[in-house]
């Protein structure tokens, strides 16, 4: 809206007033018809499959429904059973965890690839393309492959692990490594993120590094005052991007740990949100409280959002913008 | 060629991450082509060879179909949402229509709202439509729009000089027309990144497949992939080979779209955080 281009003056014989006139001139409503008319598939789309079932998961999530008969009110009771049932708070600190673990170590790893990525100039292509592979790889193929990998006794990360003296420990059977061994996975594929943040580091002007050499600032300090700030807007973006998508965390743990072998695991250590959602759902039909545990979802990202965001617009900076 | 010394400590942590990220893939081929016994053996190069692992995931389950059903529902989904998106997107870039400013806020907004809000009342939309256990709900949705492609086709509309446009009003263009004739083909990398996501994203999705799909014969691939691995759960033994050589197959054809559409793809994520 702010990037908005202003549009020339002349447009056929009638000039079309600048600021909006009391009355709309025959041409502008014209284009008010046109514009509604190209956006009209999203405004389709947006009434049906986003705006209607909103308003139906609302209401369901006040009801008792499984599917065979007809919604029956029960008010907050849904709500009331997600504070009460242990597998929903159990999930909802799983989700946190998770989450506590793959936002910030994703940041940092995807920052300091594309750091030594620019350092190398021209040869980073090569090295950019090597990243973003795994991101190609469907969730479901790297659980499938990573379940393998992280085998306690005969994983190949755990004999990597061993060169270094390191005993590495049962990944996916122990209860403790659950969530790590999920967060190691997508860890796996942050080289999406890698490329965004190289894009950033390319747009940093390097008069700004000189003068500050020039001043007497080191390594560190240039990165803390210069780096960090100037690419404050794709870090922010990623952070905020990445705590969305960890909250709704699925593909990845549904694959590894649930479906019918999940009474040989047997521990709820591994079960994040969406999949006790999709499970409640899907499998027990128990479609009210599915829909409380929804909303709970979208109270919960959005607060966090909210609050990133207010953090976040005291450091972003800009460039160009505003 | 001199040899960047002050360099050499990058390239050598670079190097190791690239092992890091690429290592698995090549583990995964070359496990896939072992016997039972030698997955974990960790070999690159496999001792015996047994390359009929894939002959024997081909007789247990149908993968050619399961192929075909993610190539079409990939397909649909990303034609559907690259021309609707596009239109969508060239509508706010070039209108200025009343509302219009209130409505891309809302486009905006909907990118944070998390699916789990809709899906169970979307569900019992295809549901009442007799709709579940076919393909359509994969894709259709996809008709009308999504608002993260929206937003970057906007973007990229937006960069267009607007003489063009005008000096197509003047030669008697229609609306549609200049979208069609103007718009949609300067902005085709744009478009192509756009296809390039949705139809990654088509073909790596596990939820919609679990929640529309019964019969194994109408599978996408991940969801095929996820039932051989619940068998083997099941029946108690595990045949890794399977499992590896099945995963392969659900990868092989993202790297092939890749290798293709590399430049576009990488050019396109680089984007995609910077165009706010």
């Amino acid at each position: 809206m702010a990037t908005t281009v202003e549009r020339p003056a002349a447009r056929g014989q009638v000039e079309p007033a600048r600021r909006r006139p009391p009355k709309r001139s025959p041409l502008a409503k014209r284009e008010d018809r046109a514009g509604w008319l190209f956006v009209s598939p999203w405004v389709l789309g947006f009434l049906i499959f986003t705006a209607g079932p909103m308003i139906a998961s609302l209401v369901l999530s006040f009801t008792d429904y499984q599917m065979i008969q007809t919604p029956r009110v029960v008010g907050l009771d849904n709500y009331r059973e997600l504070f009460d049932d242990p597998r929903v708070l159990k999930s909802l600190s799983n989700t946190f965890v998770y989450a506590a673990m793959f936002v910030p170590l994703g940041t940092i790893f995807a920052l300091a690839l594309a750091m030594m990525l620019q350092r190398v100039g021209k040869a980073g292509g090569f090295f950019r393309t090597a990243f973003y592979l795994p991101e190609m790889t469907p969730a479901v193929a790297a659980a499938a492959m990573f379940l393998l990998l992280l085998n306690g006794q005969q994983g190949l990360v755990n004999k990597v692990l061993g060169w270094f003296g390191i005993n590495g420990p049962n990944w996916t059977a122990d209860p403790n490594w659950l969530k790590p061994s999920l967060a190691a996975v997508s860890l796996w594929t942050v080289g999406g993120t890698v490329i965004i943040y190289l894009a950033a580091l390319n747009g940093v002007p390097k008069q700004l590094y000189e003068a500050a050499e020039l001043d007497g600032a080191g390594p560190v300090t240039r990165f803390f005052r210069i780096t960090v700030p100037m690419i404050s807007g794709a870090l922010f973006f990623t952070v905020i991007t990445h705590t969305i998508a960890s909250m709704q965390m699925f593909d990845q743990a549904y694959t590894m740990f649930y479906g019918p072998q999940q009474k040989a695991t047997a521990s709820d250590e591994s079960l994040v949100y969406m999949v006790y959602l999709f499970q409640n759902a899907f499998q027990f039909f128990k479609m009210g409280f599915a829909s409380a545990m929804a909303w709970l979802l979208f109270v919960i990202i959005m607060a966090i959002t909210f609050l990133q965001v207010r953090i976040g617009n005291r450091y972003v900076y800009y460039h160009g913008e505003r | 060629m001199i040899i960047p010394w002050r360099r050499l400590p990058f390239f050598v942590f670079l190097t190791l991450g690239t092992i890091a990220f690429v290592y698995p893939l090549v583990w995964l081929v070359s496990a896939s082509l072992k016997p039972r016994s030698q997955v974990f053996d960790n070999r690159l190069i496999p001792e015996i060879f047994q390359p009929s692992n894939y002959v024997t995931v081909w007789e247990t389950a149908p993968v050619m179909r399961w192929l075909t059903n993610s190539l079409t529902v990939g397909f649909m989904a990303a034609v559907a949402v690259t021309l609707s998106s596009a239109l969508v997107a060239f509508g706010f870039a070039y209108f200025r229509f009343r509302g219009r400013n209130l409505l891309f806020g809302i486009v905006l907004s909907t990118m944070m709202l998390p699916g789990a809000v809709t899906m169970i009342p979307v569900y019992l939309i295809w549901n009442k439509l007799g709709m579940i256990d076919t393909q359509i709900p994969l894709w259709a949705q996809n008709l009308f729009g999504s608002a993260f492609y929206i937003f970057l086709l906007r973007q990229f509309f937006l960069g267009i000089p607007r003489e063009l446009f005008e000096a197509g009003r003047v030669d008697g263009c229609s609306y549609f027309g200049l979208f069609r004739r103007i718009a949609f083909p300067l902005c085709k990398p744009a478009l192509v990144i756009v296809f390039v996501f949705e139809f990654k994203a088509s073909w790596s999705d596990l939820m919609k497949p679990l929640i529309y799909l019964q019969t194994p014969e109408y599978f996408t691939m991940p969801r095929g992939l996820k039932q051989i691995i619940d068998a083997f759960a099941l029946s108690g033994h595990y045949e890794w080979e399977i499992a590896v050589a099945a995963s392969v197959i659900a990868v092989v054809p993202m790297i092939i779209l890749f290798a293709f559409g590399q430049r576009y793809i990488l050019d396109g994520v680089a984007t995609t955080a910077q165009k706010g």
